[in-house]
């Protein structure tokens, strides 16, 4: 046999996790150590496939930026089974983790540029994971906007940073929810309401985009109109990853394998394609 | 290095007893009216050497239907990736050339980093040997537009049948060896040479373009038909039981589920093939899916057969064996699909 077993792509390796936090009814937040405190090494926007042996694997996005050394976060929404199986899960349980996979976002080309983020719902977590390294590195980008939105007040996820950042002079913060509750004094409506609120400046701006497909549609169009280029708007898609290497097709959205071409793809990438949005 | 050889046809039965010395040999074995399968075989008597493409192609053996990939641990809190266990020599007899193409194709696809150690470790261990057909299986088969009626590679040894003997073309070190190690096999005459090129010439008076529409030309067919009719119209007549990619030569889809032994401490993960036809396939947690509709799902299955792979393979993935057509319970016809794309473009 020419290949090892070593250079099999299905080698999990076993996480340890330090801490667990209900965010949400659905959402769980699970800080996680690979063995020998291994660094994860991943960039914001990868995601790792979650094993929990006897249910199954299940592909995650990671929610904290690389800078955060020794561990990194994940925050699971309660969807299927492997992801209802982790949510039984306490600080010193073991789950399996493969990856990171797939082409995150590319940090490297927004340094310099004025940046927008818009997150809806759980996209907010991928999101999560560059907004985290930008403020990392905060003086490495220009203006720095996020427009956040989910269905209720209830929903909200990341809910004491996003205290924080509203607090902060050096970025600017918006956020509404489809539908109001109790109590809730914010903002109520879609997220493209947000937008008129941002000034851009459109070739230095680069757009982030992640929340679900009906949100793409109608942000897309507004940043068009306010002449972002194509090339400087950033995506990441939702697909159902069962391998993470390429294989075995289900996360296909026409030519491309989402789990190793994307997740992160730029509008310009995909305004042609059939299956993306 | 032997080019090639003669193999008496009386000495068939001899070449597999003897292969089967070392190796498990499968070849083509008839299962009832018009269907044949690759099964194992102890003697010449078993094959049937003039049949259509097998129910299932011999993928099978490079991807079985079900392959254990990792066993894991619970306790131990352990996986562990298992790939090629307990899969000894395999000798496949008898593979046409469309078949040889689609092993081609997987070849390539698996061989693509991230390397698929699980389908690498198999094929390491096969032997193949191909067989030319000398006419058409049957109306289905649409191999001379793909330009598979041909041979062009991916075998060790290929075997073309004339009057009294077989032409045997030795590819690779692993043929040499078989034909040196037998001992069955004779040098290929002037005559033999000349009647080989006779037979060839024939087919291609035989074998002609079977669509309306030239092999280079395919890709831009496609490529111009994402919003074509013909998928509203599969869209009503598919059925989605995934008979067409499961006996695709070429479809290498799957599902990767966990199983747990009854001591319920460890298990295995296995993979088993999946279908795009199936509803769930491109369904998504939170509910939301992207090839709800059958048409769609079709459309998806012919862009990765005639479009996709072109660009990330340099190659067409459909062989042209003519399964797909031949299995559709809502006679969905490949060739009845290409001509009318091609029509409404025309």
């Amino acid at each position: 046999m020419t290949q090892s077993l070593l250079e099999s792509p299905y080698i999990v390796k076993a996480g340890k996790i330090l801490n667990t936090k209900e965010m949400t009814n659905l959402e769980k937040y699970f800080e996680i150590e690979l063995p020998g405190r291994e660094d994860l090494a991943h960039d914001p926007g990868q995601f790792v496939m979650v094993s929990i042996p006897g249910v199954g694997e299940a592909p995650i996005s990671v929610s904290s930026s690389p800078t955060k050394k020794g561990a990194f976060e994940l925050v699971v929404r309660r969807a299927g089974a492997v992801t209802g199986a982790m949510h039984q899960l306490k600080p010193g349980d073991a789950v399996g983790i493969r990856g990171p996979f797939g082409r995150g976002f590319p940090t490297k080309m927004l340094e310099g540029f004025d940046l927008l983020f818009i997150g809806g719902g759980c996209g907010n977590i991928p999101l999560h994971s560059l907004i985290a390294f930008v403020l990392d590195n905060r003086p490495r980008f220009g203006k720095i906007s996020i427009l956040l939105g989910c269905k209720t007040p209830e929903t909200r996820l990341f809910v004491d940073e996003l205290e924080q950042w509203e607090r902060r002079p050096d970025i600017f913060v918006d956020s509404t929810v489809d539908q109001a509750g109790p109590g809730w004094k914010g903002k109520v409506g879609l997220i493209t309401g947000l937008i008129p609120g941002v000034k851009i400046e459109p070739q230095k701006t680069y757009a982030v985009i992640v929340g679900p497909p009906i949100m793409y549609k109608f942000v897309i169009q507004e940043l068009l109109k306010r002449e972002i280029p194509d090339t400087q708007i950033v995506v990441s898609l939702e697909r159902h990853m069962k391998c993470g290497v390429g294989k075995c097709g289900h996360c296909q959205i026409a030519q491309y394998y989402c789990c190793q071409d994307g997740p992160v793809f730029t509008y310009n990438e995909i305004r042609n394609n059939h299956e993306a949005l | 290095m032997i080019k090639s050889v003669l193999l008496k046809k009386t000495e068939l039965g001899r070449l597999i007893e003897k292969l089967a010395g070392f190796a498990t040999v499968v070849a083509p074995v008839a299962k009832g009216v018009r269907n044949f399968s690759f099964e194992e075989v102890r003697s010449g008597k078993d094959i049937s050497l003039k049949y259509i493409p097998t129910i299932l192609p011999p993928k099978k053996y490079f991807m079985p239907q079900r392959e254990k990939i990792q066993e894991f641990d619970k306790k131990a809190i352990r996986w562990t990736p298992v790939s090629g266990n307990g899969f000894e020599k395999l000798v496949i007899f008898g593979v046409h050339t469309c078949d040889l193409s689609g092993i081609q194709f997987l070849n390539r696809v698996m061989g693509e980093d991230p390397q698929d150690v699980n389908y690498l470790a198999r094929m390491e261990k096969i032997t193949l040997i191909g067989l030319e057909c000398n006419d058409y299986c049957d109306s289905y088969a649409s191999c001379a537009v793909m330009k598979n009626h041909l041979p062009s590679g991916g075998y060790d040894l290929f075997f073309t049948e004339l009057e009294g003997s077989f032409f045997v073309d030795v590819a690779t070190p692993k043929g040499e060896a078989i034909v040196r190690g037998t001992g069955l096999f004779s040098d290929a005459g002037e005559t033999e040479k000349k009647e080989l090129a006779g037979l060839r010439a024939a087919k291609e008076k035989i074998f002609r373009d079977e669509v309306n529409v030239p092999n280079g030309k395919l890709k831009e067919v496609f490529n111009r038909s994402f919003q074509n009719e013909v998928w509203n119209d599969l869209d009503r007549r598919c059925v989605a039981c995934g008979n067409c990619t499961n006996v695709c030569p070429t479809c290498y889809c799957f599902d990767i589920q966990d199983e747990m032994n009854l001591d319920l401490a460890t298990g295995s993960r296995t993979r088993s093939w999946d279908s795009c036809q199936n509803e769930e396939f491109a369904k998504v947690a939170g509910g939301e899916n992207f090839r709800k509709k059958r048409g769609l799902r079709q459309r998806h299955r012919y862009m990765r057969k005639f479009n996709y792979p072109v660009d990330r393979f340099q190659r067409y993935s459909c062989t042209g064996c003519g399964r797909c057509s031949r299995t559709c319970m809502a006679k969905i016809s490949l060739k009845e699909t290409i001509n009318t794309l091609t029509e409404e473009q025309s």
